[in-house]
């Protein structure tokens, strides 16, 4: 009972306050919305401490067994540790203790612009070249509906740049005028895209969305999906 | 040596570490990669200590507890029972106790479950429909009470279009619901005449062709992710008609991916060439 039924009872009980404090407005229903997301916030810095804790295992765990390439965990506890040190003691703060975390010229800061920012930035830029790869595969008009996709994507890239002007002056000074009018009209139909077919399946997809988490909301709250409780949750 | 020469020197370094990459799996790649695991744990785990554990509880949670000490009630004091379910979260490295982690959990879940049922039927859902249908027929600002009584009138038909339409399909002549005869002939009466209705009213009004293709593609982009009936008919044309639109939406979506990540790489050549190694003004 303590380890099954206590739980979904907590789910329903929670769930259904929630749910009807949306139509009470007033003191304390009609703040419980934010309230919770403030207890949400509290509880998710435990978890992480449990994911700091299991971060720590697993590569304490690859070192101690000697484990392919276990030297780079100890590169990444060494990043761990000392990002959290700087963060956690505040070192280098100008403030001291009392001050921002983030405060300019604290090594968090310092670690943060100097490896984070360039690291992150690096790695998201990676993805460029696999997204090059990608568009070739995509932009293969196999059939209608990749040939739809290609001309949207190709629309969109060139209809936000400078290009679609450049190219219409080019025309324009070689004179050939229909050419440099079809170029004009680029950011228009960019717009247009984006304003009409694009918001329609857009609309279509959140509307989908929205379906979809309101059913997993109502099993979750009334107790037909028990999966989050684990592998004895049946 | 100036501490922010020696911060590009590293950022460079490291730039250079996760682009080696594109060669192959090497050693500096693994070593760039592994900082950025850790570091960013690091990151994440500090800022949420003094974002939300020091902020948001600790700044309120002890004070409230001071002024129970002097005998007054603090509405502060309830975050105790944060404090309370977040420790039991924890119980989870305690294998014999580790199910007690389950309750801060069901209040999570439960909690988001039941602030993201209101959220999203309000914001995603009805609103969406509602942006969808409103304008799909228009008039001039000049127009009496008649007429606007006529486009609220119109817009009712042409959501009962949809409702009607939705429940032909659902339980109409072609669906593999079984239903008697008469109710199906029921249905179909209803779909036919709101159809017909909807029609006239449409022809007989101002249209907005933009809003009436923004509703064909949010009604046809919903019935191909109605998977419950096949795809065949004009259920499956309307379905294709769908999936055109949902290419377009994705189409945009691959053009403005491709531009942010080009514009993040351009970002890191221009820090290579002009912060690093100073070859561009």
């Amino acid at each position: 009972m303590w380890r099954r039924t206590v739980p979904i009872m907590i789910t329903f009980f929670v769930g259904t306050v929630l749910v009807v404090a949306e139509f009470i407005p007033h003191k304390p229903f009609g703040n419980l919305g934010e309230d919770f997301s403030l207890y949400f916030d509290i509880i998710a810095v435990f978890a992480f401490i449990l994911g700091g804790g299991n971060l720590c295992r697993v590569h304490f765990s690859k070192i101690y067994r000697g484990k392919t390439d276990w030297q780079f965990s100890i590169v990444t506890l060494l990043g761990f540790f000392v990002m959290l040190a700087a963060g956690l003691f505040k070192i280098g703060n100008p403030m001291g203790i009392q001050g921002d975390v983030t405060a300019a010229g604290s090594l968090f800061a310092d670690l943060y612009d100097s490896i984070f920012t360039p690291l992150q930035g690096t790695m998201y830029a990676l993805l460029a070249f696999f997204v090059a790869s990608a568009s070739y595969r995509a932009f293969r008009a196999k059939n209608i509906d990749a040939s739809i996709l290609l001309i949207a994507a190709f629309v969109i890239l060139l209809g936000r740049t400078p290009a679609p002007s450049l190219i219409a002056d080019f025309f324009a000074g070689a004179g050939i005028g229909f050419m440099a009018t079809a170029f004009n009209f680029v950011p228009t139909l960019t717009d247009w895209i984006m304003d009409v077919p694009n918001l329609a399946g857009q609309r279509a997809i959140l509307i989908g969305i929205a379906l979809g988490v309101i059913s997993m909301a109502l099993r979750l709250i009334l107790g037909v999906e028990r999966t989050y409780l684990g592998a004895d949750s049946k | 040596m100036d501490s922010n020469i020696v911060g590009v020197w590293i950022a460079a370094f490291l730039t250079l570490g996760i682009m080696s990459f594109l060669y192959k799996d090497n050693p500096w790649y693994k070593f760039s990669e592994a900082i950025f695991v850790g570091l960013s744990a690091g990151y994440w785990f500090a800022s949420l200590f003094w974002q939300s554990l020091h902020a948001k509880f600790w700044t309120n949670w002890s004070p409230a507890v001071q002024s129970l000490f002097q005998g007054q009630f603090d509405y502060n004091l309830l975050y105790t029972g944060a404090g309370i379910l977040g420790l039991m979260m924890l119980l989870r490295l305690v294998p014999p106790i580790g199910w007690i982690s389950r309750w801060p959990l069901s209040v999570v879940v439960g909690g988001t479950a039941g602030l993201y049922l209101i959220n999203y039927l309000v914001s995603n859902a009805i609103r969406q429909i509602g942006s969808t249908i409103q304008p799909a027929v228009t008039f001039p600002e000049s127009i009496g009470w008649v007429q606007s009584g006529g486009v609220i009138i119109g817009n009712v038909l042409v959501f009962a279009v949809l409702l009607v339409s939705l429940g032909f399909i659902l339980f109409g002549r072609s669906s593999t619901i079984d239903l008697p005869t008469p109710t199906k002939l029921f249905f179909f009466l209803i779909a036919l005449v709101a159809c017909g209705l909807g029609t006239f009213y449409s022809l007989s009004m101002p249209l907005n062709l933009t809003g009436l293709i923004i509703f064909m593609g949010v009604f046809c982009g919903l019935i191909y992710f109605f998977f419950s009936k096949e795809h065949t008919g004009f259920f499956g044309g309307a379905a294709t008609v769908g999936t055109w639109f949902l290419m377009v939406t994705f189409g945009a979506s691959f053009g403005y991916t491709v531009m942010s990540r080009m514009s993040l790489l351009i970002g890191r050549i221009d820090f290579l060439l002009v912060e690093w190694l100073k070859v561009v003004k």
